[in-house]
Formats: C-alpha cells, structure tokens, sequence
C-alpha cells in the first residue's frame, strides 16, 4: 500500500509503470462529479417547467442516464476520465493499463451501487484497503483500475558543470546516483547538499565548498559531457 | 553510450512523438505513433538496462503509457455490431447462464405464485405485504368502474410515465444484477421481494375479480419486463457463484470472468427493459384499444420472447 508503482507488461515486450490512486482523490473527483451532475439536474428542473409532465418524463429520462451512465460515457469516450477525475489528473484503465472499453466501464460503474453499501462507500473503502492496486469491489470485477496521469515535471539542467573524471571507476548504481545527484541539485537546498556530499568526505576528500561541485562534475562526466 | 549522446540522438523522435500526441484528433497521427512507438519501448528498455538516470526513464515510461493508451483506445462504431448482438450473441449469453435463469425464474416465480394464492385465499393477506394507502392506491388504479387503466391517461402523462418506467425500473434491474456480488444474497433478495409483491398485487386484483383491467395492462410489456428481470437475476446470481464457487481459478479472476461473460445479457437486459418502458407507457394504458386485442398481442409477445430466449443454443460451439 505504501508503494503505489504498478507494472504491466505491454506487447510491446517492456514494463511500464503508473501509479495507482488512493481513496481520497478518487472520493473528492466523485463529489466534485455529483456536484456536475446536481447542477445539471436542477438546471434541467428548471428549464423543464414550462413543459408541464412532457418535461417531468425528460427529467426521469435524464435523470436515469446520468445516475448510471454519466461516468460511463465519460470514461469510454474521454480517456477514462470523467470531468471530476481530470481536474484531479486522474484516469481509469484496464489492470493491462489499455482505455477502458464499454463493457468494463459498465461493469464497474454498475457495481458502483454495491461499493455505497451500507452508506458513503465503506465497503468500497474496505476493498481499497484490502488489495495493493487500490481497486474497489466494482474495479475488482471489472479488471480495471485508477491511475494517476498527471504530468511529470521536467528537471532542470544546472548550469554548465565541467565533467570531471572519477579517481576510481564507479559501478553502474553509483553511476546513477552521481547523475541523480546532479539531476536533482536545483531541488534540494544547499546545506541538505553539503550534507549529502559530506557522507563520501572519505573518497573525495574536497574542501568543503568544493565537496557539492565536485560530486556534480562526476555526474556530468558519467551523463556524457565532455 | 552514455546517457547525453543518447539523448541527443532519440530527442527528434521523442519531440516528434509528443507533437503527434498533442494533435491526436487528427487520423494519421496514429501510423506515425505505430511506428514510433517500437522505438520508444526499445528506448525505453535499453535506458532501464543502462540504469539511466530516473528522471530520463520517468519521461519515457510516461510518453510510452499515453502512446500505448493512445494505440489501443476505443474505436468508435468499430467494435459493436447491433445485429449481431441481437441476432446471436444476446440469445448465446442466455443460453449460456442457462442454469442461472431456471434458478431466477424459480426464486421470482415461487414467491409470486405462493404469495398470489395465499392472498387471493384469504382476504387479509395482502395488508402483511403492503400497508393500507399502498392498497387503497392499487386497487383504484385497477379498479372497472374508474375506466381508467394503470397510472393515468393522457399523452403527457405517457411521456412522463415513461420517463418514470424507464429510470425506475432498469434501476430495479441493475440492482438486482449488481447484489449478485454480495455472495448473491442482494439479487436473492431483489428477486425475492418482487416476486412476492408482484404476485399479491395480482392476487389481491383476482380476488376483488378487476380481471380485465389489471391483466390486460400487464400482460404486454410483462413479456419484456419480467424476462428482463429474471435475466438481471440471473446475471446477479453468476456474480454471485463467481465468488462462492472460484473453481479452478482464484477469486477475483473468477470474478472478472464472470463479469465479461455477462456484459452482452446487461445490455440485452436494458435493451427489453426499454421496450418494456415504451410499451407499459404507450400501449398498455392506452384505453382506446380493446382488450382483446390486448391479449392477443401480448400473447404474441410473450411467446415470441420465449421463443427469442431459447435460440441460443445453435450458437453454441461444440
């Protein structure tokens, strides 16, 4: 639960990896997406008024088609993603992480009245709690799950750091975490670096202003500046 | 090759392949993402081996995932042929919950028939299904003197009625089909209740004798809507076995099985609840066609679904 990576293998013979979303945004897309469709409902009340019983039919008809079929259309034809799970960057997939088609999209969102019971979604909760992917009894039926899709941040590149050859020849982690290092230099402060670069005071032996610049030169000499 | 040369030489591919993205509207977007997206997984791949720094493989596993979701998303109109549905694969998924919906047509039908007769025996039966005002309710609208048939009758009042039908009875249905997950005991339940309240209703109506004014409106759109809530229960009831009975597969596998397997009879079910829905509004409390014309066409229909929801078989590969 607390390593929320999921892995699928996908045909085209990698890994890919999404991260799968608590409860609590999927709960506060699911308010906001009620409150869509309770505006949608009063406002149709509204314009239905002046056509007496027709309207009240078109209002049960609406009515029907929103409780039901509102997430469903949503996550079919806008990328498993109704308006509440977009503005949380949010979205549903299959557990091979393909869109959803209409037929699982049904499945979990009729499921979705068994998730309520007994009231605001406890056994849903519980069967979130219960399973690593985060999935409710509906998703757990369906095959589906939510992942996040929001954007990752690009880092920033330092500026120019002259490449510096090790003394001795790391091996690939070590590698990686130079490069990691020096990726992520403009995210941590200074003194949380001079701390970091102090723990390898036995190998660098650099003064302690050089220490942080020292360690970035390897990484740029391991990312393959020359 | 270090991480920089790499990418430098695959940056226009990644750059191109997030341009094609970004104007996935348009058709051929999608043969470029086809051929682009081999390569991105072999990037992919070898920058994992290469243990590339994180924020590179992050980059590529993310444009990797919305190109894959971009590959198999869903085709509009390319998957579901309508008359194919309704030709074969509707009649295939009844014959192959077979079991399931003798099981629903008997736990609908017993307490309908028990209940029917026992209140149309005895005279008081009916106020320990319903309370006073419910039957009060149910007897005026059935009742010959008041001529008038069902809920009401004028043609705003069928709209809205259908209207109602439609929200208040596939809601029924997919109830019924979603309680099938507690161990079947919700669809149980649903089918249960109906079954009994339906059969009261018309026995308490045979007792008072408003034969012709109660069966004649029910006898049409009965054909639709009882078969399509058996169906739901049936489908409720294989959920339900899916997660009593795994067999040789563990549960949640069992379970999505179950739920694939049904998605052709959930949309048969919404499919005969609608006509139903038309029917009950339109036809049924129509008071201008005679009743026995009512009977007959609802005979016919009755007959036709149940000849519609033995055809399966023949689909059945052997």
């Amino acid at each position: 639960m607390l390593d929320t990576t999921y892995r699928a293998e996908i045909p085209g013979g990698i890994e890919l990896e999404a991260q799968v979303v608590g409860p609590l945004p999927r709960f506060l897309a699911f308010a906001l997406d009620l409150m869509i469709r309770g505006v949608i409902m009063i406002v149709l009340s509204l314009a239905m008024i002046p056509f007496g019983l027709v309207g009240a039919g078109l209002w049960f008809l609406v009515f029907f088609l929103v409780e039901w079929f509102y997430p469903v259309l949503f996550e079919v034809f806008a990328r498993g993603q109704t308006p509440g799970k977009k503005t949380l960057g949010i979205s549903v997939v299959h557990d091979d992480l393909t869109p959803v088609t209409f037929g699982s999209s049904l499945v979990r969102n009729l499921l979705r009245v068994v998730d309520f019971l007994p009231l605001m979604y406890l056994l849903g909760l519980i069967s979130m709690i219960c399973n690593q992917r985060f999935q409710r009894l509906g998703d757990l039926a369906a095959g589906t799950l939510v992942i996040s899709v929001k954007k990752t941040i690009k880092p920033r590149l330092l500026e120019e750091v002259k490449p510096l050859a090790p003394a001795v020849e790391l091996n690939r982690h070590e590698q990686t975490a130079m490069v990691d290092f020096l990726h992520r230099s403009s995210q941590i402060s200074a003194a949380r670096k001079q701390e970091l670069a102090s723990i390898l005071d036995g190998v660098t032996h650099a003064a302690d202003e050089d220490k942080v610049l020292t360690l970035q030169r390897i990484g740029a000499w391991y990312l393959g500046v020359r | 090759m270090k991480q920089q040369s790499f990418e430098q030489q695959h940056r226009q591919t990644w750059e191109r392949i997030e341009q094609a993205l970004a104007q996935r509207k348009q058709t051929e977007s999608s043969i470029l993402l086809a051929d682009d997206y081999m390569l991105l997984c072999q990037h992919l791949a070898l920058a994992k081996q290469r243990l590339y720094d994180i924020t590179l493989i992050e980059r590529l596993n993310s444009l990797a995932l919305n190109v894959y979701r971009e590959l198999y998303r869903y085709q509009r109109g390319s998957r579901f042929n309508f008359f194919s549905f309704l030709w074969r694969q509707f009649p295939l998924a009844i014959y192959r919950q077979r079991y399931f919906v003798l099981v629903a047509t008997l736990l609908f039908l017993l307490p309908g028939l028990i209940s029917g007769i026992w209140v149309y025996l005895d005279e008081f039966a009916i106020y320990s299904v319903m309370d006073t005002p419910q039957v009060r309710n149910v007897e005026q609208m059935y009742d010959p003197e008041a001529r008038k048939l069902g809920r009401e009758r004028e043609s705003d009042t069928d709209v809205m009625m259908f209207g109602f039908y439609i929200m208040n009875n596939i809601g029924v249905a997919f109830r019924c089909f979603a309680g099938g997950l507690l161990a079947g005991i919700g669809t149980l339940l649903v089918l249960m209740f109906n079954g009994l309240h339906i059969g009261s209703v018309a026995g308490h109506l045979s007792r008072l004798e408003y034969f012709d004014t109660f069966y004649s409106f029910v006898i049409t759109h009965g054909a639709f809507e009882l078969t399509a809530i058996v169906f739901s229960g049936a489908a409720g009831l294989r959920l339900g076995y899916a997660v009593i009975n795994p067999g040789p597969f563990n549960r949640i596998s069992s379970l999505q099985i179950a739920a694939r397997e049904l998605i052709p009879l959930l949309y048969g079910i919404i499919l005969m609840l609608t006509i139903a829905a038309f029917i009950e509004a339109f036809w049924s409390s129509s008071t201008v066609i005679p009743v026995s014309v009512k009977y007959t066409v609802g005979g016919l229909c009755w007959v036709l679904v149940l000849i519609y929801s033995f055809s399966g078989k023949r689909f059945e590969s052997r």
